[in-house]
């Protein structure tokens, strides 16, 4: 089985656009939106939902019968989580420091739904997806549950392929996105953030071992910059597959919930993302 | 006053808000809180930089004297811990440095160390102080990264934060405290989702808001339908302009070539004003 992410350091830079294409061109895959805190993956594909799971995280909670106001929670809470010996949902991270040392047991760790799993039928084939529900935390680990459903998806129905859609950013559920990737499709756009951003893009796949791969999008808005970006990328001994211009009906096919692949099969944009997906079977 | 610069989706435009806006005002400290992909250095190109590491806690295993009871690996809230017989892994990318495997364990075997998880930097563009945070490449957890930025805070002064996309620990960490939160959204199926979840999470916070338009004159009306329904004001838009996208992709905050643009950035401070009484 082969693993795809998609991921870009600047967010905006079009991995969704570039994600659903390539679900399309693929034909036999599994999709993972693995952007659990902005999932757009559904409003491209929209999938009808076969299965749905809770995702459950843990919270501090302090009984005030039993709490002695000893204040040892308070000391040894490295999240900062406690205050007038009352837990604040949104700081605490669930670690159980504080049930752990409470002498009366007045703190516990209460579990609670802090989003849903899904596996969705797509017209390219099975969809795993999620949403967190808005300000929880833990979205890493609910990545790797999605990963976990796609890989046992992909088992179950002889799919050997699993494209990811990842969330910008460099941190925890993008670690838990491309660990273990056969491949990580780096999407930036012609801009000094976008430059800044795909670099440390880079570094993070170099440093989990994933061979990576760029994609220039909307490369025309800036010429010179996607210019400096090739170079840099040359310099870096690291493949450029496609320089995707820039094109309001990617805009107008989003607006229809269709891919531009669908929309505008014959354009320069799909004509671009053909050549990625080209590349992408080299490397696999 | 504490205004926080947020959006749920990537790329709408936080960034170019958040910069313009600090350069309208003139004199303000602008704190980059999104430390994963840090960009208003690359706009405003501060002088006189200075940094500080950023260090966290982490778990060291001492291997000679650990028996692997297993007791640390059942009590870590995250699996960053596995004992198997005679093997124990710590995964560091899991690990929140909660410090509780080294409270549980009957042996001493794991002690605590310091780490550099990334830097928070600081210097100056004219009148206005810029303070970001650089997460370390590999590193989960950006948060200690964005407390150390927001510990540099100075309240007497107009702060801007400029958070992360995304709905999660980061965003929050970020947001937490503002007294107006700005959503930059696009007017799109995509903006208007991921706007809806940001709605959510400021309204669990109880922080007030108004959202900015970016890139109006493409996509559909849903964003403006949904902030009528929710009465949330909208308080600037941002027409799709070729000539705003190549300034930004140049590296150039649009008001120093569009000086039009700083009344209405005021005007959109002063109306902020007024929303908080």
């Amino acid at each position: 089985m082969r693993q795809v992410a998609i991921l870009s350091g600047k967010g905006g830079t079009g991995k969704t656009t570039v994600a659903s294409s390539l679900a399309a061109l693929a034909g036999r895959t599994v999709i993972a939106d693995c952007d659990v805190e902005a999932s757009n993956m559904p409003l491209l594909l929209n999938p009808e939902i076969r299965e749905r799971r809770e995702f459950e995280t843990r919270k501090a909670e302090i009984d005030p019968k039993s709490c002695l106001r000893c204040g040892l929670c308070i000391e040894e809470c490295r999240f900062d989580a406690i205050r007038d010996f009352q837990v604040d949902p949104v700081k605490c991270e669930g670690c159980g420091v504080c049930a752990y040392i409470c002498p009366t047991g007045a703190a516990r760790l209460k579990p609670r739904v802090s989003g849903y799993l899904y596996v969705s039928e797509t017209r390219y084939g099975p969809l795993c997806h999620a949403d967190l529900l808005p300000g929880e935390s833990s979205s890493g680990r609910l990545v790797s549950l999605v990963r976990e459903m796609a890989r046992a998806v992909a088992l179950e129905r002889g799919l050997d392929l699993i494209l990811i859609d990842g969330a910008p950013g460099i941190g925890c559920p993008v670690i838990a996105s491309v660990t273990g990737v056969d491949l990580g499709v780096i999407v930036t756009e012609p801009s000094m953030s976008g430059l800044h951003d795909m670099e440390r893009a880079l570094h993070l796949l170099r440093h989990f071992n994933v061979q990576p791969l760029i994609v220039i999008n909307k490369y025309d808005l800036h010429i010179e910059m996607a210019r400096r970006i090739r170079e840099f990328c040359d310099e870096e001994g690291v493949e450029v597959a496609a320089l995707i211009p820039f094109d309001e009906a990617v805009v107008e096919a989003m607006l229809r919930g269709m891919t531009i692949i669908e929309y505008e099969s014959k354009g320069e944009v799909s004509k671009e993302l053909r050549r990625i997906w080209d590349v992408i079977q080299k490397f696999l | 006053m504490k205004i926080a610069v947020a959006s749920g989706k990537g790329g709408t435009g936080k960034t170019t808000v958040a910069v313009n806006l600090a350069l309208s005002i003139g004199e303000a400290q602008l704190l980059d809180c999104d430390v994963e992909a840090p960009n208003v250095h690359l706009l405003l190109k501060p002088g006189d930089i200075d940094s500080k590491p950023i260090y966290v806690k982490v778990p060291r295993i001492l291997e000679d004297r650990c028996d692997y009871c297993g007791r640390c690996a059942e009590a870590c809230n995250f699996n960053a811990i596995f004992v198997a017989r005679g093997q124990i892994i710590l995964f560091e990318e899991l690990c929140h440095g909660c410090g509780l495997c080294a409270k549980i364990c009957p042996r001493r075997a794991i002690v605590e160390e310091e780490k550099i998880v990334g830097f928070v930097k600081w210097g100056w563009a004219g009148g206005i102080e810029l303070i970001w945070g650089e997460l370390g490449v590999g590193e989960p957890s950006p948060e200690p990264v964005i407390e150390a930025v927001k510990g540099r805070m100075d309240e007497g002064r107009t702060v801007i934060i400029d958070v992360a996309p995304g709905a999660s620990c980061p965003v929050v960490s970020a947001v937490y405290g503002s007294d107006f939160c700005i959503l930059v959204t696009e007017p799109t199926p995509f903006g208007l989702h991921d706007l809806r979840q940001m709605v959510g999470v400021l309204r669990r916070l109880g922080i007030p808001m108004g959202v900015v338009v970016n890139k109006a004159g493409l996509g559909d009306r849903g964003v403006y339908k949904y902030c009528e329904m929710e009465g949330i004001p909208i308080l600037l838009e941002i027409p799709f302009d070729r000539r705003i996208a190549e300034l930004y992709s140049r590296g150039i905050p649009f008001i120093q070539e569009m000086p039009e643009w700083r009344g209405r950035f005021l005007k959109l401070m002063d109306d902020i004003g007024r929303l908080m009484g």
